[in-house]
């Protein structure tokens, strides 16, 4: 009768020559079990703390947005950044949705949930994005109750990430106050120069669309001209690109288009 | 005892394996433009080489010679991931300046040159020494290159200014070549240079010679 207990099974395959075909195969099994436990282990226990970060980073960068904008920050002394309203918008209707709590609505889980999110077509999808949540969030600052700033937050496909920004526009929803990212994960020195301040010192005072309202705000290789223009990062194209089709997805008509012109008609 | 702190000792002047060796370049040319980076990274590549070293040499007798390279390599790269995961979960600004060179710590020729030419044929304990002062070897250059570099491309060490800086109206005008990369190269360059010439055994046969070259110095 074969010995079968485990201790000297273990002990034998132990014994066993190291270029025996199953010692190789046993071997690299257990090494790559050992590896992934350790990994996933790790993972699991460090979520937490790692999804904290990423949040701090998300409210600072809203935060830095706001100081950035030279005529908002005398208002900042006056309220401070979580006197931020913020509202979740029908992106279909442009109206506000009041059924759903806006401070615990998670757009990122929502669009990938299809009951939530709407598939995009490929015409539309320009910014790369295969669904879309249904609703967004939108950050209003107001003085007294002149509205003086929308926040939108946007994403689109770079050159090998998804970038995740915050698009600030004054109330006539038409200029453009500020562009900050704040997470990206594009080549180093190239496209993720996108997050330098001297690259989204470019957008503040860019028109979105002219009078016709058609979209016209792109970025450019080299010599931007006219308010609808933005010089793009040399070397980094695809980013660029990324950059000026994840706004014309979003202002456009599957994005924020019908609420933005609710903001332009003066409704909101 | 004494051999056990050489296995230590050795790898920091002697046998430093950025200098001697010329291993692990890419990654000391760039994190070390600030000091506060390079001790970062120099922390994380030495608690990977030491962990991997343990690891690889505690299963040396049992790694079968023809899939040693990938094992060595599966256990490096699990190491850096949960270094990588660790970074960005209790220092997150750091990890964020280091950006992908964390992650680089897999292909750093010093980790793996260490698993497969000491760790694989040791013992744990000098494996582990041996790790430990390759690690504060690596560290101590990219400390000095680190220092050098902050102190003249910023004026500062560790972020706190030493040269008053000509914008804050003192008289140091920043060297800004010292925040490029080409730059290490030099002060890398240096330190090799200095090295060998206080010890002259490092230097090495050149490859081949030049035809010719003797007679045309010839007055």
């Amino acid at each position: 009768m074969a010995d079968m207990n485990p201790l000297n099974l273990w002990r034998k395959f132990l014994a066993l020559p190291n270029d025996n075909l199953t010692k190789t195969l046993a071997f690299a099994f257990l090494l790559a079990l050992t590896a992934s436990i350790v990994v996933s282990v790790g993972a699991v226990t460090l979520r937490p703390y790692q999804k904290a970060n990423l949040e701090r980073e998300r409210q600072a960068r809203m935060a830095e947005i706001i100081a950035a904008l030279p005529q908002m920050s005398g208002l900042l002394n006056e309220v401070s950044v979580d006197a931020l309203e913020v509202r979740l918008v029908n992106l279909e209707t442009g109206e506000f949705e009041a059924g759903i709590d806006a401070a615990t609505y998670d757009q990122r889980q929502a669009a990938k949930d299809p009951e939530r999110s709407t598939e995009l077509s490929p015409e539309i999808d320009i910014a790369g994005l295969k669904r879309r949540a249904d609703f967004a969030p939108v950050f209003l600052l107001r003085r007294g109750d002149d509205l003086q700033l929308v926040i939108l937050p946007v994403r689109g496909t770079g050159y090998q990430s998804m970038l995740y920004a915050y698009l600030a526009l004054q109330a006539d929803g038409n200029t453009i106050a500020g562009l900050t990212f704040y997470e990206q994960g594009d080549t180093p020195g190239f496209g993720a120069r996108i997050e330098e301040p001297a690259w989204q010192a470019l957008w503040p005072g860019k028109m979105i669309a002219d009078s016709d309202g058609t979209i016209r705000i792109s970025v450019v290789r080299g010599g931007a001209a006219g308010p609808y223009e933005v010089d793009g990062i040399s070397g980094a194209t695809h980013t660029s690109n990324g950059v000026s089709n994840m706004l014309r997805f979003w202002l456009g008509n599957a994005g924020f288009g019908p609420f933005l012109a609710r903001l332009r008609a003066g409704e909101v | 005892m004494a051999k056990a702190l050489g296995h230590v000792t050795g790898p920091l002047i002697k046998g430093n394996p950025v200098t001697l060796h010329i291993l692990g370049i890419c990654s000391a040319l760039a994190v070390t433009t600030s000091v506060a980076t390079a001790l970062t990274m120099s922390a994380a590549l030495t608690v990977v080489l030491i962990l991997s070293s343990a690891a690889i040499s505690s299963i040396r007798r049992h790694i079968p010679a023809s899939i040693r390279l990938i094992v060595q390599i599966t256990i490096i790269a699990s190491l850096v991931i949960v270094m990588d995961m660790f970074l960005q979960a209790f220092a997150f600004e750091m990890s964020k300046r280091l950006s992908i060179f964390v992650g680089l710590i897999v292909t750093n020729c010093l980790v793996l040159g260490r698993a497969e030419g000491f760790a694989r044929q040791n013992p744990v304990w000098p494996s582990t020494l041996d790790a430990l002062g390759n690690g504060l070897g690596y560290s101590l250059i990219l400390l000095v290159v680190g220092t050098i570099r902050e102190i003249l491309g910023a004026g500062s060490f560790l972020g706190h200014e030493i040269l008053p800086l000509v914008e804050n109206g003192g008289w140091f005008q920043p060297l800004r070549l010292m925040l490029l990369a080409p730059s290490a190269f030099f002060i890398l360059g240096f330190i090799v240079w200095i090295i060998r010439c206080l010890r002259p055994e490092q230097v090495e046969e050149p490859e081949f010679r030049v035809v010719g070259l003797e007679e045309e110095r010839r007055p």
